[in-house]
């Protein structure tokens, strides 16, 4: 070892600077993943306030809260800061915290861009939440901005566009980091057929977000144009065609569909062998499973959009292909049964909410089948059914994926063990508000009640009642949530270094709380051993 | 923690205020961009502020990357991060592009066709714009076809055509991927002039194609009338040649900064990836023309 690698060494080792300086120019994978992971917290908060605004009006028919305009704002507003401000930000912060250590690395491989791609995000949002208080409104035509209403629509549109743009470069700055990362900076041993599952799930969900956000800016650049620059892309006067926005659109949005549950398969995929104390089943299946997915969610986009008017021979295109996604998504879900089968399990908070994944994720997955289906998709399309659907996938699909990777690591993060007791509250009372809340939109929608409309006919009253207190009960839990991490994070029972039983991997290898800075050298045969990434007869150095 | 620079181990930056000071730029613009728009006096200032801070910013952070290099901090590890951070920017890039040809192929294919009554949509042209002729590239719009009284767009006397000056900036542009490589081999070779020579080149060729496309523009909005509300036509031309024509400007930036460092020799053989990056970026905007020119211009 030179000195210089020595001296390095003891740098690496240096203290955090201290004060608010620390926050803002951090080239520390660590502190940029909490900063993601709060900024993801505040966000749910602020989405779930919307969602129960929502819920509010939604429980009894007639108007009694809000006035229509108002309600789409908040349905608009409440998918754009959960997709783009709770759900995406929390998974990079996972990947922030987890990928260096999990591949024996010591940082990001480009640390100080890192912290732009956070740091452009608070800017964002507060150009978009400025929207409420703008003369015509916030954004209200719903997430997607559908042109022409887009064209048509307020001043706030502008903002959301732009806003939009910031998100886009933050999203392309942390997936640039991520690649960069994974291929680069791994330990040497660390081959890319030994990387835990989540680093995998990152890599590929990485190339996805550099492929379609770019084609997101895209599209709502051709609106702005189309507001203020004369163009007519989304104009059928001029030559162009509003249908021309959807395709776009969903060319980045179904792929942003799995960019929002791929890292939660690897999430779920670290747990269930933890807990089951076996290794992942079918390691390589699950890979490749992966890789099946982002490749096929580029040629399903337009089942999305069935009922626009399409030629039979697209409309049979895309629901074969979308059924496809079955498969893979089959083989994972077949592989983490198995993960189970005859494991010697334990039941603590992360492992509930993953085996709670594995149920409810799926019921997501079955609904999406239904709704491939384009016949019956002329029935679903924009009801309470697709809103039952992707709601079943994103909330106790990757919210809960993200709060079992919470309860997961925060030991490793805090160093302190979080209540057991109070942890398990929180699951039962999230898994079980979350079916009260979203199972009836089911029926809803298959007796014909449209999304993105604030009063309703009487004969769906019922249902809407169930689901209103479903939501405030779960929005309620997600307090406990937040006590339960502030409380981690102030104290707790010390947690060892490997936290659980039968965690492998590097990270469960550094004390806990995690130094400042790990891995300022590769980790040596022993820790690889203890991970699990070596024979056991190369272990003993 | 400071900056360190190991030989054989790795190499993790010291805190930056560049990030920040970025961020806030983009907000200034995005604010000014946004209200300008909407007719707030002295907007365009807030956004021409955060344009200036954002270039400040950009000196400011590659101005510590730089020192850093030269100052030998970097070893092959970062290297190779550079090398994959620049070339997923760039199919980031790409994709962008893919947007607008994404629209140029589904209007030429679909929707002119079909709202000229292109297979089952015979009843689209009937009950819409019976007069319309699907013809490409689109002078006359649907609502305007044959209704001469009526202006909602701007009529173009006519297209660029792409033999003439497209064609040439076409060659322009192709050659100045060849002095690009020539100086790159000029690098390599140690010949210090083919490398300065060959960059110079690259340089002059790319503010020569900027000029013609310049005067091009100038043609076409004032005499053809070809302009951004000429229909569907001339959004996809402009929109199309001018992120082209941005992103040419930008890689020509890039390359004058690399020519400059080069003239104060901090490449070597060895170590030169600014310069490559640079490379890659600008053969990255030559392909992207090619597409412009096959798929725009000529057919």
């Amino acid at each position: 070892m030179s000195h210089a690698t020595t001296a390095s060494h003891d740098d690496l080792h240096a203290a955090p600077p201290r004060g608010l300086s620390r926050w803002l120019f951090t080239t520390n994978h660590k502190d940029i993943g909490t900063l993601y992971l709060l900024f993801s917290l505040l966000m749910f908060l602020v989405g779930g306030t919307m969602a129960l605004v929502v819920r509010a009006e939604l429980f009894q028919p007639g108007l009694q809260f809000v006035d229509p305009l108002f309600f789409n704002q908040m349905t608009t507003m409440h998918a754009l800061i959960m997709i783009f401000g709770a759900v995406m930000p929390a998974f990079t912060g996972l990947a922030n915290w987890l990928i260096p250590m999990m591949i024996g690395a010591p940082d990001m491989a480009l640390p100080r861009m890192n912290n732009w791609s956070f740091w452009i995000l608070p800017f964002a949002f507060t150009l978009l939440l400025s929207t409420l208080f703008m003369e015509g409104g916030a954004p209200a035509g719903g997430w997607t901005m559908y042109a022409p209403l887009s064209v048509q629509g307020p001043p706030s549109i502008d903002f959301l566009i732009l806003a939009i743009h910031m998100m886009g470069i933050s999203s392309i700055m942390g997936a640039i980091n991520v690649i960069a990362t994974i291929l680069n900076l791994r330990a040497p041993g660390v081959t890319l057929m030994k990387m835990p599952l989540f680093v995998w799930t990152w890599l590929i969900t990485a190339y996805l977000l550099i492929a379609v956000m770019p084609v997101l800016a895209g599209v709502v650049t051709m609106t702005l144009t189309d507001r203020h620059f004369g163009t007519s892309f989304f104009d059928a006067a001029g030559g162009g065609d509003p249908i021309l926005f959807q395709h776009i659109f969903w060319f980045f949005g179904h792929p942003e569909v799995y960019i929002l549950i791929l890292p939660a398969f690897g999430i779920i995929s670290q747990i269930i062998p933890t807990f089951a104390r076996k290794p992942l089943f079918g390691y390589s299946s699950m890979v490749y499973a992966t890789a099946s997915i982002a490749f096929l969610s580029f040629i399903v986009w337009a089942h999305h959009m069935f009922t626009v008017g399409m030629p039979v021979a697209g409309q049979l295109f895309f629901m074969y292909s979308t059924m496809l996604i079955a498969v893979p998504t089959g083989v994972k879900v077949f592989n983490w049964v198995a993960t189970m089968w005859r494991g010697a399990m334990t039941f603590e908070t992360p492992m509930l909410f993953a085996i709670a994944f594995v149920f409810l994720f799926t019921i997501g997955g079955f609904s999406g089948l239904m709704l491939a289906i384009a016949p019956a998709d002329y029935q679903y399309h924009d009801t309470y059914f697709v809103v039952a659907h992707f709601h079943y996938v994103l909330v106790p699909g990757a919210v809960f994926s993200i709060m079992a990777a919470a309860y997961f690591w925060l030991p490793k993060w805090t160093g302190h063990q979080y209540n057991e007791t109070l942890g398990k509250i929180h699951f039962w009372l999230s898994a079980i508000s979350v079916n009260i809340t979203f199972f009836p939109q089911h029926f809803l929608g298959l007796a014909g009640m449209p999304r993105r409309i604030p009063d309703y006919s009487l004969q769906f009253a019922g249902f809407n009642e169930i689901s209103s207190v479903g939501a405030f009960l779960f929005g309620l839990s997600q307090l406990l949530f937040v006590y339960i991490v502030i409380k981690t994070i102030r104290g707790g029972e010390p947690a060892t270094a490997q936290v659980w039983e039968g965690a492998r991997g590097l990270e469960w290898t550094v004390p806990s709380p995690a130094p400042y800075h790990t891995f300022a050298t590769a980790p040596d045969n022993k820790a690889m051993s203890a991970a699990g990434m070596l024979p056991a007869a190369e272990a003993g150095h | 923690m400071s900056a360190h620079a190991p030989a054989d181990g790795y190499y993790v930056p010291h805190g930056s205020y560049w990030p920040i000071i970025g961020s806030i730029a983009l907000f200034l613009i995005a604010i000014g961009f946004a209200n300008y728009l909407h007719d707030l006096a002295n907007a365009q200032y807030i956004a021409l502020l955060g344009v200036a801070l954002l270039l400040v910013m950009i000196v400011g952070w590659f101005g510590s990357v730089i020192h850093e290099s030269t100052h030998g901090f970097y070893n092959t590890q970062v290297d190779k991060s550079f090398r994959w951070g620049m070339g997923w920017f760039i199919f980031s890039e790409v994709m962008f592009f893919a947007a607008f040809f994404g629209a140029l192929f589904y209007v030429r294919t679909f929707s002119v066709p079909w709202l000229g009554g292109a297979g089952d949509e015979v009843s689209t042209q009937a009950m819409l714009w019976p007069y319309f002729d699907a013809v490409w590239p689109l002078v006359y719009p649907p609502s305007d076809a044959h209704t001469l009284s009526q202006t909602a767009f701007d009529i173009p006397k006519a297209t660029v055509p792409a033999w003439g000056l497209p064609a040439l900036n076409t060659a322009i542009l192709l050659s100045s991927g060849v002095t690009i490589t020539w100086s790159h081999w000029g690098l390599l070779d140690k010949n210090r002039l083919q490398f300065i020579a060959g960059l110079f080149a690259t340089v002059a060729l790319g503010i020569l194609f900027l000029s013609i496309q310049a005067y091009e523009y100038g043609h076409a909005i004032h005499e053809l009338n070809l302009t951004l509300n000429s229909g569907v036509y001339g959004s996809l031309f402009y929109m199309l040649t001018g992120f082209h024509g941005l992103h040419v400007t930008l890689g020509a930036l890039i390359l004058t900064v690399v020519f400059f460092r080069a003239l104060f020799g901090h490449f070597s053989e060895h170590q030169h990836f600014a310069f490559e990056a640079a490379a890659w970026y600008w053969h990255f905007v030559d392909v992207v023309w090619l597409g412009l020119f096959i798929f725009v211009y000529w057919l």
